[in-house]
């Protein structure tokens, strides 16, 4: 028996050699490494370094105390709203229930600056500006994470539970009450914290309907890098963002309880039988739908009208911002589409390869595995103007004098693309079956090779489905772009901020022309790349 | 004093109960005996309320409660996997019932010992539910659903799925607490010697659902 | 397998190509790249046609990228000096001037023809980093016949700015992002007084003051005097030539000015232009200087600019002296000042307006 215990742990005959897994990590690793570890620790180091004025904090605590009861204030709304939804899409099967759900989940994937704009478009002008349409937004964009987290536990939930409860004389309200609310608490929390982050640190949605009187803490520290040219104060303002969201995160992990409660039983979602079920239903489902569907409606009405008027104007003068003869805005969004879509393409190739070669090294080796899978996930931690700051401050000398290249924007997408990818491929990847493995060995291939014919073949679903979601993130991603960007390159969403500074009606429905365009441009890579990872999955 | 009078049922098109008639009288026992999934389960529940019946009646002592809702009809149910309350002890869970009446805390307290004790689990109040083993979370099940003193207990494949040793206790168990409580009781099963040693009358599926 | 290969060398295609579409050609004398603010034109104009001129007879192609307002281009240039987004800047003026120097954003030349400007002018930038190339004044701009539509005396001084019957008529830039919102902030600082402006502002917060964050907003989109322009506002900061810019656009023509300047609220601004430092093609953008501060391009900046011309020997068209006023004591601050207090001034700015 030892005899056989000590061949096993002495080599790994039928793994792939370490060698290689490091030469497939490296790339991952450097990347993650070196463009985003890097700029942050320089952004932090920074803060030590330079003396930054007291100016930047001059009143940051009324600043810092807005980014937290809106962030508040959206979450609990966000809850209240979305609970409902989430609990009839979990509990009931009913015709288009799969589409409702898929559709709940299309705000949480639009560009910021359309949701911006959408939202400018759908409110009345005395709400511009005001905290109340920042917090309409963030709700209509975060439904997704309350039905899908909730839902989730929600689903689980026997409805024979409910039904003792029921027998045992609880009415309806009490049972949701007493047992099923205890039940969903985790899920609640979980939503609840995420929800609260991407309300927090939100940046295109703050910047376009909070207006210039009611900035959040992302919005100062894009403004002080931007406008003021005050790089050191917007670096100082960034760090005690993560400060504050280290905070959040680390008390919220600890009032999470871990739920390890068995449920057995049925939980499959039911027709709805009587006049009151179905009644619910319906509403749920109409008021949902409204709620996604009604932003949307009003960005692409808005579009085709010019100072009260129904007109095509918007749309045939995309060629051109001219607001005199000859002056216009500099920005041309017939070219900024096009920017758009280079970088997209760009974007896409990197966070494609990387996460690729990131997935099969995490899945080679758990245990370092599990370190780059977080070292990847960071990013989506750390709001995008910081990573945009980060990366300007860090690249302006030799040898890394990189600020002013082009690929330096596409890149930042990638780096916020590439967990998504990996998600994506560790899914498929540990779906795998050993004895496929062992198959392909027993009929001669060499561990790399067995790695190359079935890992890489598995993963060539989910990586077409992992192109386009990268591809879709670029495009929209606003926070680390206006960072970066560079004057006669802008991409699409620069172009539609603004456009939407302006108060001419020509601009603002040229601006909402663009961004239906990106909301059409998102929109078809969602659900292409969403059908492909379905298939992935299923194969 | 329990009545069904001609119940039908249908999932998407499927006709699961289908004009089913039955009576039960105070105090019996009786045990429906059929094989699995054929509907016995959507019985109970159209009878506790759990599901509207496409069309038909139940009525409980002469009072017609098809239209009422569960947790006013009174009838206590024991479901074959538990359904104890996870976040919830023992002690709640036995209480739960009586707590929804709305008696008085103490009477509750009075109540959970002594029943707890019936079904041999005394000083069990405390306890986490997920820690007890399969024959102690069925007692629990039906000390809790005693509790609140039901008019009528239905039980759906109560000992369905213990070892041999554990099932054969506990149809002793249940036989003489059902007896000692004097229940009236409803319990479906595809076990002919568990319906032979809990019910004072058998009734077979196939008579009351002719195929 | 093989669609995965073709999408990856579809991938890389598009990499190579997208590098290579922002490299410069090769081979030809270097195109270069003048960075500007958002009024300045980039085609159609006499301006334009000036800058070809210039092409024609050096052969150096000239591309001109639109920054933003002056604020945002002075910011971008300090982020990214040493690397900048072009070859000469324009317009970076005496306000923010300062704030570029330090940022050492530009590359010292002195332009052949430099003793043709205005020395008051060039005394503004001792250093030799920028030329001067203009100059105007920014000034409350009026609606003529709105005032007299509504049977009010249009205001005479900064301070008749916080009077209740001008309440809710003023339109003002963000001092942060906006040259001429910055020129303006600094006259009432030079009226108030160190300690009292805050007060100032203050009550015109309360007078209603509109802020928006550029120029061409302001005065295209929200002043009603605008040709062309759906705004309700009749008081605007602008400059001391935008009536004759009104009468020389006019359509159908006309002889008056539709607008006025209050000549005691003016203060002097003067734009400069220079070689940005990093610029691969420092020959090149010299010569661009030289151009322009030539003749050729000064004369062509009053009916497109609508400022006055630095270089003194430029001969003004008459409809620019006839409708445009240079007040004769306008409001100034010594750039030492400026540069010590700016971002403070703009900060304290902020927390008394927008917040």
């Amino acid at each position: 028996m030892d005899r056989h215990r000590a061949a096993l742990s002495r080599g790994r005959p039928n793994q792939v050699p370490r060698w290689f897994v490091a030469l497939v990590a490296a790339a991952p690793v450097l990347f993650v490494t070196v463009f985003y570890a890097w700029p942050v620790a320089t952004l932090l180091w920074s803060t030590l370094d330079d003396a930054a004025t007291g100016s930047p904090f001059r009143h940051i605590a009324g600043i810092v105390w807005f980014t937290v009861w809106q962030a508040a204030l959206s979450t609990a709304l966000t809850l209240a709203v979305g609970v409902l939804p989430a609990y009839v899409l979990a509990r009931y099967s009913f015709r288009g229930r799969r589409l409702l759900t898929a559709a709940t989940l299309v705000p949480f994937v639009l560009p910021t600056v359309v949701v911006g704009a959408a939202f400018i478009a759908l409110l009345p002008d005395s709400w511009h500006g005001t905290p109340r349409a920042m917090i309409a937004a963030h709700v209509f964009f975060n439904i997704a994470v309350v039905v899908r987290l909730v839902g989730s536990m929600i689903a689980l939930i026997p409805h024979d539970l409910v039904g003792a409860a029921r027998t045992l004389g609880a009415s309806p309200m009490k049972a949701a009450r007493l047992i099923v609310l205890p039940l969903l608490r985790p899920a609640l929390w979980s939503a609840a914290v995420v929800v609260f982050l991407f309300s927090f640190t939100s940046f295109g949605v703050a910047k376009l309907l909070g207006g210039p009187t009611n900035p959040t803490l992302e919005v100062e520290i894009a403004r002080r890098a931007t406008q003021l040219g005050d790089v050191a104060g917007a670096a100082a303002l960034s760090v005690l963002q993560l400060v504050l969201l280290a905070v959040v995160i680390v008390w919220t992990s600890r009032r999470q309880r871990r739920s390890s409660v068995e449920l057995q039983g049925a939980a499959a979602p039911r027709r709805p039988r009587g006049r009151s079920q179905r009644r619910l239903v319906v509403c749920v489902c109409a008021a949902t739908v409204a709620i996604i569907a009604l932003p949307m409606v009003a960005l692409v009405t808005r579009s085709f009208r010019v100072a009260g008027d129904w007109s095509m104007s918007a749309w045939t003068k995309l060629g051109t911002t001219e607001v005199r003869p000859g002056a216009g805005l500099g920005v041309d969004p017939l070219a900024s589409i096009a920017t758009s879509l280079r970088f997209a393409i760009v974007a896409a190739a990197i966070a494609t390869v990387v996460g690729f070669l990131a997935a099969a090294a995490i899945n080679a080796s758990p245990r370092a595995g599990r370190v780059l899978d977080a070292g990847l996930m960071l990013p989506l931690a750390t709001s995008a103007v910081t990573i945009g700051l980060g990366m300007l401050i860090t690249f302006d000398t030799w040898p890394v004098d990189w600020r002013a290249r082009w690929w330096l924007v596409p890149l930042g997408h990638a780096l916020v693309a590439v967990p998504f990818v990996v998600r994506a491929l560790l899914g498929v990847l540990r779906a795998i079956p050993a004895d496929l493995r062992a198959a392909a060995a027993t009929l001669g291939a060499s561990p790399i090779r067995t790695w190359w014919e079935v890992d890489a073949r598995a993963m060539r679903r989910p990586l077409l489905a992992g192109v386009g979601f990268s591809a879709a993130i670029s495009l929209g991603e606003f926070g680390a772009t206006t960072i970066l960007t560079r004057s006669g390159t802008e991409t699409l969403p620069i172009a539609i901020g603004r456009l939407l500074g302006r108060a001419g009606a020509l601009p603002q429905a040229q601006a909402f022309a663009m961004a239906t365009i990106l909301l059409l441009l998102t929109t078809v890579l969602v659900v292409a790349s969403g059908v492909h990872e379905r298939a992935g999955i299923d194969a | 004093m329990l009545d069904v009078i001609g119940v039908s049922v249908a999932f998407d098109g499927r006709q699961v109960l289908d004009d089913l008639s039955m009576h039960v009288d105070r105090g019996e026992v009786v045990a429906v005996l059929g094989a699995s999934g054929a509907g016995k389960s959507t019985l109970l529940r159209v009878i506790a309320g759990l599901l509207t019946p496409d069309a038909g009646r139940v009525l409980l002592e002469g009072v017609d409660i098809t239209d009422r809702p569960s947790h006013l009809r009174r009838i206590g149910m024991i479901f074959q996997d538990e359904q104890l309350f996870p976040h919830l002890d023992v002690a709640a869970n036995v209480g739960f019932g009586p707590r929804m009446s709305g008696w008085p805390a103490p009477r509750i307290a009075t109540r959970v010992e002594e029943l707890l004790d019936v079904v041999g689990l005394g000083g069990f109040g405390e306890r986490r539910v997920d820690r007890l083993s399969g024959g102690e979370k069925k007692r629990v099940a039906l000390a809790r659903s005693l509790a609140p003193e039901p008019a009528l207990l239905l039980l759906d494949e109560p000992l369905t799925g213990l070892d041999r040793e554990l099932h054969d206790r506990l149809i002793v168990e249940l036989h003489d607490v059902l007896r000692a409580t004097g229940t009236t009781a409803v319990l479906v099963s595809h076990d002919a010697d568990e319906a032979a040693a809990l019910a004072s009358r058998i009734l077979y599926w196939t008579d009351l659902q002719p195929v | 397998m093989k669609r995965f290969l073709a999408v990856a060398a579809v991938a890389g295609l598009a990499v190579l190509t997208a590098g290579c579409g922002s490299d410069a050609a090769s081979g030809k004398p270097a195109a270069i790249t003048l960075v500007a603010y958002d009024s300045f034109p980039t085609e159609k104009t006499s301006l334009n046609d000036a800058l070809d001129e210039f092409t024609k007879s050096t052969g150096i192609p000239v591309k001109i990228v639109i920054a933003g307002d002056a604020g945002t281009m002075v910011t971008k240039a300090k982020l990214t000096a040493g690397n900048p987004e072009g070859d000469v800047m324009w317009g970076v003026d005496n306000t923010l001037l300062s704030s570029a120097i330090d940022g050492k954003v530009f590359s010292k030349y002195q332009p052949n023809g430099a003793n043709a400007i205005d020395t008051t002018l060039t005394a503004l930038a001792p250093g030799h980093e920028v030329t001067p190339v203009d100059f105007g004044d920014v000034c409350i701009n009026y609606d003529i016949e709105w005032f007299r539509s509504h049977n009010l005396q249009p205001p005479g001084s900064l301070d008749d700015l916080t009077k209740p019957e001008y309440k809710d008529l003023l339109v003002v830039e963000n001092p942060s992002t906006s040259s001429p919102g910055l020129a303006f902030l600094l006259a009432t600082i030079d009226n108030s007084g160190d300690k009292g402006w805050q007060d100032y502002w203050k009550a015109l917060r309360a007078n209603g003051v509109e802020v928006v964050d550029g120029w061409t907003t302001a005065y295209d989109d929200e002043f009603s005097g605008a040709a062309g322009s759906t705004g309700s506002k009749p008081l605007v900061v602008s400059y001391g030539s935008s009536p004759p810019a009104e009468v020389i656009f006019a359509d159908p023509p006309r002889t008056d000015a539709p607008t006025a300047v209050v000549d005691s609220t003016c203060f002097r601004q003067v734009e400069f232009a220079g070689v940005l430092r990093g610029t691969d093609h420092e020959g090149e953008a010299r010569k661009l200087v030289d151009f322009l501060i030539s003749s050729r391009f000064q004369k062509e900046l009053p009916l497109n600019l609508f400022v006055y011309p630095a270089r003194t020997d430029t001969t003004l068209p008459a409809e620019f002296t006839k409708y445009s006023v240079v007040p004769t004591n306008p409001y100034t601050m010594d750039p030492a000042e400026i540069a010590a207090n700016r971002e403070q001034w703009q900060d304290e700015w902020t927390d008394i307006v927008l917040r």
